[in-house]
């Protein structure tokens, strides 16, 4: 709705000197959706040879090793080992990326280097391989607070992503805001609604059967309110991937979490 | 009351069972952890378009068949690509006192639909609805709402609460305009049927403590 953005709008200018809008969640009351499972979730992402997200980043660090496309290099010829030169990044996705001018998520970075560096095929989006090799780079984040969106280059698309974050959508005519700020912690026919923090992406969510990346998560809350999905890699699901990070500033990260 | 499918038979496959905000039968016996469900069609239902669709393809062997099957999909085709128009009513006071259908609506089916998943309603409601764990408290519970508001007032809430309240999260049921990137399958449709609405209404007017 146009009155949506125009108050967007308005918040913006007027909101400009402090950092945190109207209706957004202070930092130290920000939360992992860990601290909305119950004890058997919990347990289950907490112990590593529990949590099935764990294969897919076995499957991961085979793939780092692995030569590929008509380069007939492996990741691990330009980055060496992982648990180093890996160690943070993901915390700092998507980040601005200057030849394209502008931010690319972690996915469309492997795939990246696999066009430019290893002259092979692009993975699909959800793909085994793509999870896994996203899963397995995340990992070497695990517990790195969030600093995507620091960048002064990613702020356009941060605001981008804040814009759509407050744009109400769909048939039933809800924004993320409606759930994810003004009502974390009630109840949607049942299940605990959570802060909506991108901190475990990939994860493996049980209704899944499977990992998921965040724009899965994302265009199934998309689809949950009768709103046509963006497609997969879109600039708008990039720029709301960014606006969340950024929002969860300071978050430690978790990749692989486990979600109901 | 489980509807048929009133999908556009021509939209292309749902995407796989899972999304939204779960779909199907619950994996998980414990409430916290049970997801929700808002679609209207989940691709494994019975009664979903889809499977209509593939048994009226498999039964296509036969020519008087086919040509039977084409009109049939002609003629939903062509429902499904007509925006669904609204009954117009009239709004008097902070209420719409006539039917939408011209007829009262049946409570019982009513109860039903407020109850069904897909209506949307017991996602953010709860109400005196003993045979279900899974209801939302994002909305005040509906016990009661036949004494604290007419017919007249409970159907304009249904048709469009934003009048009430123009901030109000509780959707509009009976509007199409002024939306924004609706899904192509729900495109110029409100979310329920002008009958829905009368069911629905009949059933609030009975919450009564
Ligand atoms: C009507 C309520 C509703 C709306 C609107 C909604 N969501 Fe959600 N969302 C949920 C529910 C329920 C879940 C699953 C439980 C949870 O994590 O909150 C969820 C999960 C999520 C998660 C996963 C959190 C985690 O811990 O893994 C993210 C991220 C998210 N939503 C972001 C969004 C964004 C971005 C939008 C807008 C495009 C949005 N949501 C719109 C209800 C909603
Ligand atoms: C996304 C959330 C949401 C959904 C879905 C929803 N509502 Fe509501 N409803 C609300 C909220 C919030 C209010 C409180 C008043 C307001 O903010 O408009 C409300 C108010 C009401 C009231 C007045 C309650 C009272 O006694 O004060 C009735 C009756 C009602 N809703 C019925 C329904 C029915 C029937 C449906 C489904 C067809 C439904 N609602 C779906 C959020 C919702």
């Amino acid at each position: 709705m146009m009155s949506w953005r125009a108050m967007a709008a308005a918040t913006l200018l007027v909101a400009a000197a402090p950092a945190l809008l109207a209706g957004e969640i202070a930092p130290d009351a920000r939360r992992s959706g860990y601290s909305f499972m119950g004890p058997d979730t919990r347990a289950m992402q907490d112990d590593d040879t529990s949590n099935p997200g764990m294969l897919f980043v076995l499957d991961g660090e085979a793939l780092w090793a692995k030569k590929t496309g008509s380069a007939d290099k492996a990741c691990v010829d330009c980055h060496g080992d992982a648990r180093s030169s890996m160690k943070g990044v993901a915390a700092r996705y998507p980040a601005f990326d200057n030849a394209l001018g502008r931010p690319v998520t972690l996915d469309q970075r492997i795939n990246l280097c696999r066009a430019n560096h290893q002259q092979a095929t692009p993975l699909p989006y959800e793909s085994r391989d793509l999870l896994a090799l996203s899963a397995f780079t995340a990992h070497q984040s695990r517990g790195t607070p969030i600093t995507a969106g620091d960048d002064p280059q990613a702020k356009p698309f941060v605001e981008q992503g804040r814009a759509l974050y407050m744009q109400r959508e769909g048939q039933l005519n809800l924004a993320c805001t409606n759930c994810h700020d003004d009502n974390f912690d009630k109840r949607l026919a049942g299940a605990p609604i959570t802060q909506g923090q991108p901190t475990g992406y990939p994860l493996y969510r049980l209704e899944w059967q499977t990992l998921g990346s965040l724009e899965r998560r994302l265009r199934s809350c998309m689809t949950g309110v009768r709103a046509q999905a963006y497609d997969y890699g879109s600039p708008e699901l990039v720029a709301l991937e960014l606006y969340l990070m950024s929002r969860a500033h300071g978050l430690p990260m978790e990749t692989p979490a486990v979600r109901p | 009351m489980e509807r048929a499918c009133r999908h556009d038979p021509s939209a292309p496959p749902h995407p796989p069972a899972g999304e939204g905000w779960g779909e199907g039968v619950p994996t998980i016996e414990n409430p916290q952890e049970e997801r929700t469900l808002t679609r209207r069609c989940a691709a494994s239902s019975p009664t979903s378009g889809r499977g209509k669709r593939s048994a009226r393809l498999d039964i296509s062997s036969h020519i008087p068949s086919i040509v039977a099957a084409v009109i049939t999909l002609n003629l939903a085709l062509a429902a499904g690509a007509r925006a669904e128009e609204l009954l117009p009513y009239n709004i008097v006071g902070d209420g719409i006192p006539a039917s939408l259908t011209g007829s009262p609506g049946d409570a019982a089916r009513g109860r039903a639909l407020v109850l069904a998943r897909t209506t949307t309603c017991i996602l953010c409601h709860s109400g005196p609805f003993p045979e279900t764990r899974f209801q939302g408290d994002l909305a005040p519970d509906l016990t009661g709402a036949g004494n604290r508001w007419s017919a007249s007032q409970l159907r304009l809430r249904l048709v469009d609460a934003s009048r009430f309240n123009p901030e109000t999260i509780m959707p509009s049921y009976y509007r199409t305009d002024g939306l924004v990137r609706v899904g192509r399958n729900f495109a110029g449709k409100p979310i329920l049927s002008a009958a829905e609405i009368e069911d629905i209404v009949a059933f609030l007017a009975t919450l009564r403590d």
